[in-house]
């Protein structure tokens, strides 16, 4: 039994509610904290990027037309399956340093987060609406809406907690998104991929690529269908291409290089209104 | 015509189907990059004839249509226009006058488009009509009834009257595929067309699923090779409905050129039956010339 070669796991990527790999057929090594190589990963290119992209808008009109309780109830089966995935997660995280409480601790947290969010779903619009006093005979309020696709830079540190930090606030206001996980350890992300698939989330409305951010953030961030960037790492180099591309069809551009994911600050209703317009309509009534 | 026999078309030409779709599938696997590929892109959309064909047409989106045929992007005035705009009958006249000064065609269905159930005189009224308003191309369908009851000559008898009461204008043909079943049948119903008289054979009126296929294609291209070896004729292809990607139209692009040769590849003998086809073709050449992808939402439905 000693001779046994142990079987490594593939690492695909997450798109569409399949498992695809990156077309461009690449990967790249991942490696454990003290440097051993523990698996490859898919480096994924601007063609992944592009497909991507179109699942993500086609996934969109479905997504965001549920109702927001049906959407919490989805956030919340996420964290169910999370809590179900516990081992899986521990063991990716302590390849990736951590000490075992503190993975366990990051584990607890990320489904918190989760269950935090899937209960902001259905009153954003109860808090965030307003009824607005005009002085023409109409009943004026507004109401957030999504902003549509969201390109998510996933963060460097806090491998899963940082992911599912950024994730949930995004697809609680009705967008769906594009991550591009995080380059040193993506492994909880895709892992976390495949809690998404066993938990009644469309395809399409999460989709996660893994690969050398930089050569991936210009086509996500200058993609005209895109919607908003969320950047979550810590790189001044993106950040500005980031910001230059923005301009293009004017993104809604959210940077946080935030240094600790467990802070409870990251539990805030404000990161779903980042993602959020107001629409206002003006309804005519007799007087 | 004089100098040629008409076949007998009770006499089947067999197709070997496996071999069309593997020869599609083949032809598919070509890789068109960079220069090559903005070029087609280009020639793809001066081939297309913007359709639309519905029964909720008004003069004003009519208009509109033109206006984007014109221009089909007001940022790049240097794009060539589309071939034509292909519209009901009594639409005709409207899309006339919206491209005056272009060179622009207007093409009109007619013949009781799409299912052809109509008598012939109707069909050849509607035809004279759409002639008279304006149109400089027709598409007309073909009785499909008839010709699966195996009615040949009605079906030949009937383009010629159809080709005949279009004077100068251009007669496409629809055999509508998705209807005939077979590849033999698609050969035949292309032979019989074309020795009929068709300036152009087409695949499809749109409204039937499958529309056009590239298999379907490649046996009408085969068709119209043949039929050019007998008769020193050029006859045009026009695939139409489905192909809402670029990338499908550089294939049909490919199979033209492999089957037909070079001589094809313009307006004159190619054309796209397509509406959505049109924004797709603008944003990769917008994403060919800038390195940025594109969102339809930028782009002007009609």
């Amino acid at each position: 039994m000693s001779d046994r070669i142990e079987v490594l796991k593939t690492y695909k990527t997450y798109v569409g509610g399949k498992f695809p790999r990156s077309e461009s057929g690449h990967t790249y090594p991942v490696k454990d904290s003290s440097g051993n190589k523990i698996a490859n990963a898919c480096r994924c290119t601007r063609k992944d990027v592009r497909d991507a992209m179109v699942v993500a808008r086609s996934a969109f009109s479905g997504w965001s037309s549920r109702s927001a309780y049906n959407r919490g109830q989805i956030l919340y089966r996420i964290a169910e399956m999370l809590e179900g995935r516990k081992e899986q997660f521990q063991k990716e995280l302590e390849l990736a340093g951590l000490k075992k409480k503190v993975a366990a601790r990051e584990i607890e947290q990320s489904v918190d987060r989760l269950i935090y969010y899937a209960g902001w779903t259905d009153k954003i619009s109860q808090v965030f609406g307003t009824v607005n006093p005009v002085a023409s005979a109409h009943f004026n309020f507004s109401m957030p809406d999504p902003t549509g696709v969201v390109g998510i830079i996933a963060p460097d540190n806090n491998h899963l907690l940082g992911l599912v930090s950024v994730i949930a606030p995004v697809i609680a206001g009705g967008n769906t998104c594009i991550v591009l996980a995080s380059e040193s350890n993506p492994l909880p992300a895709i892992t976390f991929g495949e809690v998404l698939n066993d938990s009644d989330v469309p395809g399409g409305v999460v989709n996660i690529l893994s690969g050398i951010q930089s050569e991936m953030i210009s086509h996500l961030s200058s993609h005209m269908d895109v919607n908003g960037v969320w950047n979550a790492a810590n790189n001044s180099d993106n950040r500005k291409q980031i910001d230059e591309n923005g301009a293009l069809n004017i993104k809604r551009i959210i940077h946080t290089p935030v240094v600790d994911w467990a802070d409870e600050k990251h539990e805030n209703p404000y990161l779903i209104t980042n993602f959020q317009e107001t629409k206002t309509t003006w309804h005519p009534v007799g007087n | 015509m004089s100098t040629v026999s008409i076949p007998d078309f009770n006499q089947t030409i067999p197709i070997d189907s496996v071999g069309v779709e593997e020869r599609v599938a083949r032809l598919n696997k070509r890789s068109i990059k960079t220069e090559s590929k903005l070029q087609g892109l280009k020639l793809a959309l001066s081939m297309i004839d913007h359709t639309t064909l519905e029964g909720s047409d008004s003069e004003g989106k009519v208009i509109q249509l033109c206006k984007k045929a014109r221009l089909p992007y007001a940022p790049m005035p240097d794009l060539p226009t589309v071939a034509a705009v292909c519209v009901y009958p009594n639409m005709v006249a409207t899309a006339k006058k919206a491209l005056e000064g272009t060179d622009v065609n207007v093409a009109s269905v007619a013949t009781a488009f799409p299912s052809g159930m109509a008598q012939l005189h109707i069909k050849l009224d509607d035809t004279r009509y759409a002639v008279a308003e304006g149109a400089d191309e027709i598409d007309m369908v073909i009785s499909r009834g008839e010709f699966l009851k195996g009615n040949y000559s009605f079906i030949f008898d009937e383009i010629a009257a159809v080709k005949e009461a279009c004077g100068n204008a251009h007669l496409k043909v629809i055999l509508e595929s998705g209807e005939l079943e077979t590849y033999e049948n698609v050969r035949k119903a292309s032979d019989i067309a074309m020795y009929a008289g068709a300036d152009f054979i087409k695949t499809s009126t749109g409204k039937i699923q499958p529309a056009a296929t590239q298999p379907v294609t490649l046996v009408m291209l085969e068709a119209i090779r043949d039929f050019y070896r007998e008769t020193g004729i050029k006859v045009g292809m026009k695939p139409a409905g489905g192909i809402r990607k670029a990338k499908e139209a550089l294939q049909y692009l490919v199979l033209v050129k492999e089957t037909l040769g070079a001589d094809w590849l313009n307006k004159d003998l190619f054309r796209f039956g397509a509406s959505s086809l049109t924004n797709d073709l603008l944003m990769q050449i917008i994403k060919q010339e800038t390195g940025i992808y594109q969102s339809n939402i930028y782009f002007s439905n009609d």
